[in-house]
């Protein structure tokens, strides 16, 4: 697993108070880890102190798996 | 006419996470001040509080036993607070589980004197260091004061009136007499009823201590800084924590075979219209509101055993203490009262319950909690039990609660055994 992967997946954990092991790279915030829209917003802020990245509001708005926060994460960190 | 009992309790306070821990240690004369362990406090004038203990301490509060964990990231400790004692007020009138009928007809009144304080300066901060693009997205509705009826209500499904009242430090107690009348019109027929605070940080103690309520003197000696009715009395010990009381109309409670610890005859309002901070000199807007209260409950002061105090350790315990003995005339030979606040520091706007809450074990108990550090009492305070240093056991069949608060704004709730 990635470094960025781990980190992530970190920081889902402790914001939303779910166990690790249900933190897969297939997990929804939503549907799966009983995230709200706020608390995704909540998790692109972390996301975006954590790796130095801007993630405005349009691709924050196609985030909605782990994966997803991954791959945006990896794709434009500096 | 419908008529309101109690029968639930749930506290969390500097001396328990819970009913019996907290009232044990009242009545063992424990205080509950300590040096401020949540921030540096070194450069404030008052670096001493009753802080709700962590949980790893004796009597420390558990706050993942009953609030999800992502709840507990969100919202202001006094929201904590609020839900884990509703929820133990819940468990202990067996109403956890209540039929979508009852669901209905049950609701929420715990409000809070100021809310969210720590979450809305340490926001600021945040603002102010890193843009608005860095306010949390839960600053707002986890520092509402009306939010621990929110959350509460949907923990439990409670469709309800969802009411919080903001009186200041009377908040507990209008909570309480708001959620009974409720219950008294039919709007209700279970109300979770009481209030929260937690404002221990560097802009709740440095502006209490800068309106010069707060303590100054007893940093060295914490224990000793709450003393109501004492010469050496210098200003309140800032406490947190909370206390939910379940109001249930009466015969759904019997009904249903509900353990009932008391019933809430009466209820009293008024306000001082006087001075933002200082209560009016005579004492007028207490005995009013003390007045109302009795009349309501249709008993003379010589019915009542025991009034737990607003007694905060400031200038203003004598002005309510020359009330109380204009209100009680010769009656004040028989009653015993005294300020809890010596134990666990004002709790703000969760005084008012949280002091209900032991006005109720008083009678379940008859025992009266002590009034600690009373050491040299004040002049005017002769010929009243203040019940000094240790509990004492006494008769106690009705009893009486005043809160009063900023803004001039009083309270007073009048409760008795049930047969």
């Amino acid at each position: 697993m990635s470094d960025t992967a781990d980190r992530v997946k970190k920081i889902v954990v402790e914001h939303l108070g779910v166990e690790a092991d249900k933190v897969t790279e297939e997990a929804s915030f939503i549907d799966d880890l009983g995230a709200d829209s706020l608390d995704i917003v909540e998790l692109v802020m972390a996301f975006e102190e954590e790796f130095g990245v801007e993630i405005p509001d349009d691709a924050a708005e196609k985030i909605s798996t782990v994966s997803d926060a991954i791959k945006y994460i990896e794709e434009n960190k500096g | 006419m419908r008529r309101v009992v109690v029968t639930g309790l749930g506290l969390v306070t500097p001396l328990g996470a819970d009913v019996e821990t907290t009232w044990a240690n009242i009545l063992a004369s424990k205080s509950g001040a300590g040096p401020i362990t949540k921030f540096d406090a070194s450069d404030q004038k008052c670096q001493i509080a009753c802080e709700v203990k962590p949980a790893d301490h004796e009597y420390g509060f558990d706050a993942g036993k009953r609030v999800d964990h992502k709840i507990q990231r969100q919202v202001d400790p006094f929201i904590v607070f609020g839900i884990d004692a509703a929820g133990q007020a819940l468990e202990d009138a067996g109403l956890t589980d209540m039929s979508e009928e009852d669901k209905l007809m049950a609701g929420c009144s715990i409000g809070s004197g100021i809310g969210g304080l720590p979450g809305i300066e340490s926001e600021s901060l945040v603002l102010a260091e890193k843009g608005p693009g860095r306010v949390s997205p839960h600053f707002v509705h986890g520092r509402l004061i009306n939010l621990i009826s929110g959350q509460v209500s949907i923990k439990y499904g409670l469709k309800g009136p969802n009411h919080a009242v903001v009186t200041a430090c009377s908040t507990g107690a209008h909570s309480i007499g708001d959620a009974a009348r409720m219950i008294k019109d039919g709007d209700a027929d279970i109300m979770l009823a009481g209030g929260a605070e937690s404002t221990v940080c560097p802009i709740g103690i440095a502006g209490f201590a800068q309106a010069r309520a707060l303590n100054s003197s007893y940093n060295d000696r914490p224990e000793q800084a709450s003393r109501p009715y004492d010469k050496d009395r210098d200003g309140f010990v800032m406490g947190e924590g909370a206390g939910v009381l379940v109001l249930e109309e009466y015969e759904h409670a019997k009904a249903r075979g509900a353990k009932i610890y008391c019933e809430v005859i009466g209820y009293g309002l008024s306000g001082d219209a006087f001075h933002v901070t200082a209560p009016e000199p005579t004492g007028d807007g207490a005995y009013r509101s003390m007045q109302m209260a009795l009349k309501k409950a249709g008993l003379t002061p010589a019915d009542i055993d025991y009034i737990n105090a607003h007694g905060t350790s400031t200038m203003a315990d004598t002005i309510e203490l020359g009330a109380v003995r204009r209100l009680f005339g010769d009656a004040i030979g028989t009653v015993s009262m005294s300020s809890t606040k010596s134990a666990i520091g004002h709790l703000l706007g969760g005084a008012g319950a949280v002091e209900s809450i032991f006005c109720i074990l008083a009678m379940r108990d008859q025992i009266v909690p002590p009034t600690l550090n009373l050491d040299n009492p004040d002049e005017g305070c002769e010929g009243v039990d203040l019940v000094p240093h240790v509990a004492k056991k006494r008769e106690v069949r009705a009893v009486l609660n005043n809160s009063f608060g900023f803004g001039g704004t009083n309270a007073s709730l009048v409760m008795r055994k049930i047969d």
